[in-house]
């Protein structure tokens, strides 16, 4: 069994509630970090323990925060981002749903930290039922002194409050999350300037996902070295991975990085091998967004050696052979699924999502919906398989913000790997009576 | 040519007037405007599920700001309904993972079940289907949310028992329920 940092007290009866939390050693790391430690070094603190953004780009938290600008007369802001709209990643809302107080009092030591009086979560719009819980935990550390004026006598004030979104993936990129808090259409920001220098209301901001926020209370607490020893080289620590799809046990396990990629599809541990007694088709690791792998190259790294549960294990040797950590939304499929059609519905999901700012997103989403749509459905020609891939290299690297990126890798990726089941479906047009037939590569009909 | 239809004044109750001076609180005074997609929620809850262009103007004389400014909002983000909907909008999942737990199948057996296709409402008025995106329910899918509730690993005979005590139930307000 693995270390358990955030989740150690999840099942604790009432633990969503402050005095339950606090008897497990809830907002301790307010205590410390208010009562002993100045702002910069709880800073230093956070960028020796190696703590990596937890949302899916995985840059280090500490570094991050050391960036913000600080000019005179000037409010500073942390933004949670609790936009958690990666297909196949469900982690934040059950951290946030279970336990509540970790999240704010994430946000009341990191705030502190940054020198912020005002914060804000973003939770996206179809979440109301957890906002409505964050801001029954947010009242409650008013209660307890631990929000508001002159925290614990500390001289230190905060206020923190939470903010619904209204439905938009894009949103979860920082700036038209800042957009969209400044109550404007979520369209993403041209960077240069970052948000540490022209943030929330031309202000410094910081904006972290929810987990990387949870995650400092235990840092500050237990220390940033003894941090650091848990994980594999440059990935420390503990990560929340949400696995879904075609396994035995669907859940967010958080994991400590750097267990066996094979161990945490099969063991009963983590999501208990595939179900209905199947074999293994493919993974997409990290949230739908990052490149999609059959069995055998998820199993095993370029090197043949076993693929680790680490931010380095999982991407090497580059997209052609590895994908990412990303946001740890783990998806598996089995040998029934029908890789045109999944990739379909992800090229839908980015199409429906993409803000509209940039052709090469606006227009290129859509076509890859098109393609993929008309080769599961029967009409598609060879070439359109080429196309894809073409449309794919013409979103990425040419958008504002990354859900081009996020749009093309996915489909370049199925194209990459599974390109015989692409040209199955061409060939096979009376197949489209049977949306979603599957292509079994032994024996080359319907399975 | 048609004549624009007169448009007709309203009215937030007080309870939903608490709620949105609640959150203007949260944003500093000249910064009011962020308030606008939490009022665009309760407004939509306040006026049976939608938002009419007149509430939308309504909101914009709250925030003190153009009605183009929340018309392009409203417009932008999916939650929003700007057309009438039946008394309960069933949202249902359809992105990848929830298509690999069977949310193809689910949407069929709704559509069947209701008589009408998706983005349309059943004949008796209590539902409207849509099909959303992703609702970060991943591993406990199919499922569909209605309102603030999640309905999750959703078979058949669970849907069909869903839209039964559905349709028995009256719907609240957010600031009505005790939360």
């Amino acid at each position: 069994m693995g270390r358990k940092l955030l989740t150690e007290h999840i099942n604790v009866e009432g633990i969503e509630t402050f005095d339950v939390y606090r008897k497990h050693g809830g907002y301790a790391s307010v205590e410390k970090a208010l009562k002993t430690m100045s702002p910069e070094e709880v800073v230093e603190e956070v960028k020796t323990s190696g703590l990596r953004g937890r949302g899916g780009a995985g840059f280090p938290t500490g570094m991050k925060w050391s960036f913000l600008a600080k000019p005179e007369g000037k409010p500073r802001y942390l933004v949670c981002n609790a936009d958690e709209s990666e297909p196949g990643t469900f982690k934040d809302r059950y951290l946030m749903e279970k336990l509540p107080h970790l999240l704010v009092e994430g946000m009341i030591t990191s705030s502190y930290a940054l020198g912020c009086r005002t914060s804000y979560i973003y939770i996206r719009g179809e979440l109301m039922y957890i906002l409505r819980i964050l801001e029954k935990a947010i009242a409650e550390a008013y209660a307890n002194g631990f929000l508001g004026e002159n925290i614990l006598g500390s001289g230190y004030s905060l206020d923190l409050h939470v903010h619904p979104g209204g439905g938009a993936y894009i949103c979860g990129e920082e700036t038209a999350l800042l957009e969209s808090l400044e109550g404007k259409r979520g369209n993403p920001r041209n960077k240069p300037p970052f948000p540490a220098v022209w943030g929330l209301y031309g202000s410094p901001t910081v904006v972290n996902n929810v987990e990387s926020i949870a995650t400092v209370p235990w840092i500050i607490t237990n220390t940033a070295a003894e941090y650091a020893k848990i994980g594999v080289g440059r990935s420390t620590g503990t990560k929340l991975i949400s696995a879904g799809g075609n396994i035995n046990k669907p859940g967010v396990y958080e994991i400590e990085l750097g267990v066996p990629v094979e161990e945490f599809i099969y063991s009963d541990e983590y999501c208990g091998g595939i179900w209905k007694g199947r074999d293994m088709k493919a993974v997409i690791a990290g949230g739908s967004s990052v490149p999609i792998l059959p069995k055998d190259l998820i199993l095993k790294t370029a090197a043949g050696e076993d693929r680790l549960m680490t931010y380095e294990s999982l991407s090497d040797g580059g997209f052609a052979t590895g994908t990412m950590l990303g946001s740890g939304g783990f998806f598996v499929m089995d040998d029934q699924t029908c890789i045109v059609r999944h990739t379909w519905t992800l090229a839908r999901f980015y199409h429906h999502e993409s803000c509209g700012q940039c052709s090469p997103c606006r227009e290129g989403t859509g076509w890859l919906e098109k393609v993929l749509h008309r080769i599961e459905y029967g009409h598609g020609h060879m070439h359109d398989i080429d196309l894809l891939v073409s449309v794919a290299k013409q979103i990425e690297g040419n958008t504002i913000c990354p859900l081009g990126d996020a749009a093309a890798w996915p489909v370049a990726a199925a194209v990459r790997h599974f390109r015989e089941e692409f040209e199955w479906h061409v060939k096979h047009p009376e197949q489209a009576t049977s949306p979603g037939a599957v292509f079994n590569k032994n024996a080359s009909v319907l399975a | 040519m048609d004549q624009p239809a007169e448009k007709k004044e309203v009215q937030f109750s007080e309870g939903a007037l608490a709620e949105i001076r609640r959150y203007m609180s949260h944003y500093p005074a000249d910064r009011q405007k962020s308030a606008l997609l939490p009022i665009l929620h309760i407004a939509q809850a306040e006026f049976g599920g939608w938002i009419s262009p007149e509430a939308m103007d309504k909101v914009a004389e709250i925030l003190n700001i153009q009605p183009i400014e929340v018309y392009e909002v409203a417009t932008f983000y999916t939650m929003f309904n700007l057309k009438p909907v039946g008394k309960h909008v069933l949202e249902v999942c359809r992105t990848g993972p929830c298509m690999l737990r069977g949310s193809d199948q689910l949407i069929q057996h709704l559509e069947n079940k209701l008589g009408c296709a998706v983005g349309e409402t059943s004949a008796d008025g209590n539902f409207t289907l849509k099909t959303v995106e992703c609702l970060a329910s991943c591993g406990t899918g199919p499922m569909l949310q209605v309102r603030e509730q999640y309905y999750e690993n959703l078979d058949a005979a669970s849907a069909d028992q869903l839209l039964e005590d559905l349709k028995a139930s009256t719907v609240k307000k957010p600031w009505e329920e005790n939360y």
